[in-house]
């Protein structure tokens, strides 16, 4: 008899328990992931199929400017039998044009010098930031976020106000007698660096900056200890220990610099020739819609293919390490 | 006092006037901004000595250290290492290494790469390198755990793996900075005795900071003991225990008695001291006191007897009352309330597994001491 009113007295507080509990832990953790796998559906993979769908159309004097458009008018096996109409005629043509492969490597190499460039400049500043006594550090992380609160486009303006041959960086050489002649910088590719070093040095500096103030500086200590001379200690210690922050900070810098499309536009002049001023001529000046995809496609897959592969291996290498 | 000298017999050069001082300092001053660290201090360590700088944290111990590593040059005075002035010279050209109390091993670098870099830096030849770390691997006993990374260890490996480090190339000096100060008890106590048959082993110099004064008693020939950036005492560790030089170090070092009073009569061999509160005292004169002087008379609590009755042939026998008592096995601690209001704690060896005179709260008690058993304490 006591046993049964026990059980009685349990089964009602069962119930009575909350309705994600009894779904079970696991639901919830999966609810949580599940958060940014629609992100990246929505706003990455659909716009990429579109994209890539769109690649392989072909233009037409229409709206959309191109063809087949994939709607439903004729049925589902209407929207399937569009299918044969796409075709890989757009790629193949970008490798029959040279601009198309100059413009690609032009903007890896742009990208590439601009990026060791912004390290060399980036690595001190985030340097100094990390070995700052720790009550000014907010404000130099502060002063480094700060340009973001001005308008991209108006900061690369201003350079060219800078850099032109009657402007104030020429005034202020002249003036100093350091040269006679204004040296002609903007509409170079000088100017480009110099935009994108500055445009993208706080990606730099950011995760620079947070891989080396969380090292320990005892570590420097030990090595000068063991008999490694400061510049030695930099280069077997805080180097490599500031790797990750290093390599993020190159692809945060690299990846939107082979795509820049603004920095070469305004400073560099009309004769450079970068992939993503080539996409925006196509778009908008030549209204062609699927060779502009497929360039987009192409530097995507130019792009995220050796991070891929770079992230494998660098997987693969912490896995033997344990 | 009969012998309170180093328990390596053989070892005592602090005693010998014609030995040669190995680590100096010389009337050393370290500042930072308003604050003295360390303040116009003067030490003198010897070769093969085994040292412990003791202090509570902020006593300018460390700073000592960091001063012998190079880290911080002192604002004045100088210090020796065999002879030479190490003004000026940078911590990689210092031949003393430190292990560091958070180890600082290189995240990066795997065991055997983490002892081989101080060989790498000397420019060694690749085959000694290779059959020292396989040396010092063996010495700390981690043969198998030379590829390892240092997060794949546990903390006592990880110990070992700096002390390999900081011993492999051989340094005139070794500092420790708390060396132990991360391992958990049990652990602590084994390796105090392993850095003891190291440092034997290597026949090298080590100077320990600790905080904890039964390590610096364990491990060390002789303890100077720190405050304020100042050295209160340099001693054995039986000296600093049985016969500390002032209030401070007797209470930093141990438990202690102390009572307060005037010398009241010295005689040929003893002194009698009358306690603040009356407590009549004979004790074994002390050198520095004279008649009337304010001293006090300092007891540890295992010289103290506990008995239900006046021992009959007592010198010194105060009644009171039991306060306290904790049973910790290997010997009970009393606290008995004398008649006067001082507490005085005793502490009495579990030697036999029943004890013939059971005392418990609120019996009535008396504690008795030898005059040999305090020392007298004009500071």
């Amino acid at each position: 008899m006591s046993n049964i009113a026990v059980a009685d007295a349990a089964a009602p507080s069962a119930a009575a328990k909350p309705f994600l509990t009894r779904l079970g832990a696991g639901f919830v953790n999966r609810l949580v992931i599940i958060v940014p796998y629609l992100w990246l559906l929505f706003f990455f993979l659909i716009p990429f199929v579109i994209v890539f769908k769109i690649s392989l159309s072909q233009t037409a004097i229409a709206m959309p400017p191109y063809t087949p458009v994939l709607d439903f008018s004729n049925g589902v096996s209407g929207f399937f039998a569009r299918f044969r109409d796409l075709n890989f005629d757009n790629y193949i043509w970008l490798t029959q044009d040279a601009l198309y492969f100059k413009a690609y490597i032009t903007s890896l190499i742009i990208a590439a010098i601009s990026t060791v460039l912004t390290l060399l400049v980036g690595y001190p500043i985030a340097y100094g930031m990390a070995r700052a006594p720790a009550t000014i550090r907010p404000t130099l992380l502060m002063l480094v976020i700060l340009p973001f609160w001005t308008s991209f486009l108006i900061r690369v303006y201003a350079w060219i106000g800078i850099l032109k041959p009657e402007g104030l960086l020429n005034q202020l050489l002249l003036s100093l007698h350091i040269i006679n002649q204004p040296l002609v910088i903007l509409n170079t590719y000088t100017a480009i660096f110099i935009g994108i070093v500055y445009s993208y040095l706080p990606f730099m500096v950011l995760p620079l900056y947070s891989s080396l103030e969380k090292m320990d500086y005892s570590l420097i200590e030990a090595a000068k200890d063991l008999g490694c001379p400061p510049t030695a200690a930099f280069w077997k210690i805080t180097f490599p220990l500031s790797l990750p922050g290093v390599i993020a900070g190159c692809l945060l810098v690299f990846i939107p610099a082979v795509g820049e499309f603004v920095i070469p536009d305004l400073l560099g002049g009309s004769s450079t020739l970068m992939i993503g001023k080539t996409l925006w001529n196509e778009f908008f000046a030549n209204r062609d819609w699927p060779v502009s995809s497929a360039v987009a496609v192409i530097l995507l897959l130019l792009l995220t293919v050796p991070i891929m592969l770079f992230q494998q291996a660098q997987a693969k290498a912490q896995e033997q390490g344990k | 006092m009969k012998s309170l000298g180093s328990i390596r017999r053989d070892f005592a050069p602090w005693n010998d006037p014609n030995a040669k001082p190995y680590i100096q300092f010389d009337n050393v001053t370290k500042k930072f901004g308003d604050f003295t660290a360390v303040n116009n201090l003067s030490l003198t360590i010897f070769e093969r000595e085994f040292f412990a700088l003791l202090g509570a944290s902020g006593c300018g111990k460390s700073t000592l250290l960091r001063m012998l590593a190079g880290f911080e040059e002192p604002t004045a005075g100088r210090i020796l290492l065999d002879g030479q002035d190490l003004r000026g010279i940078p911590p990689y050209r210092r031949p003393v290494n430190m292990m560091f109390q958070s180890y600082a091993l290189f995240p990066h670098m795997t065991v055997e790469n983490n002892i081989a870099f101080g060989l790498k830096q000397e420019g060694m030849p690749k085959p000694d390198i290779e059959k020292r770390v396989a040396e010092m691997l063996k010495l700390v006993k981690l043969e198998q755990f030379a590829k390892r990374k240092p997060h794949q260890l546990s903390g006592g490996q990880r110990q070992r793996v700096a002390l390999a480090r900081s011993v492999a190339k051989r340094p005139k000096v070794l500092l420790l900075d708390e060396p132990l100060g991360a391992l958990d008890k049990k652990l602590r106590e084994e390796t105090q005795f392993e850095l003891m048959d190291l440092q034997q082993e290597l026949g090298l110099t080590f100077v320990v900071v600790t905080h904890d004064q039964e390590e610096a008693m364990t491990m060390a020939d002789r303890i100077a003991i720190m405050d304020k950036g100042e050295v209160m005492q340099v001693a054995t560790p039986a000296e600093v225990y049985e016969a500390p030089a002032s209030r401070f170090v007797a209470h930093f070092v141990g438990n202690v008695n102390m009572f307060e009073g005037k010398v009241a009569e010295r005689s040929a061999n003893t002194t009698r001291i009358t306690g603040a509160t009356g407590a009549q005292i004979v004790v074994d004169n002390a050198a520095d006191t004279s008649k009337g002087a304010d001293i006090v008379f300092a007891i540890r609590p295992e010289k103290i007897k506990v008995s239900s009755k006046k021992p009959a042939d007592a010198v010194n026998a105060l009644e009171g009352e039991v306060y306290d008592v904790a049973y910790l096995g290997d010997m009970t601690v009393y606290h008995i309330k004398l008649d006067d209001g001082q507490i005085v704690r005793a502490s009495a060896l579990n030697a036999a597994r029943v004890t013939e005179d059971p005392l418990t709260w609120n019996d009535r008690a008396w504690v008795s001491f030898r005059p040999d058993a305090g020392v007298v304490l004009a500071r």
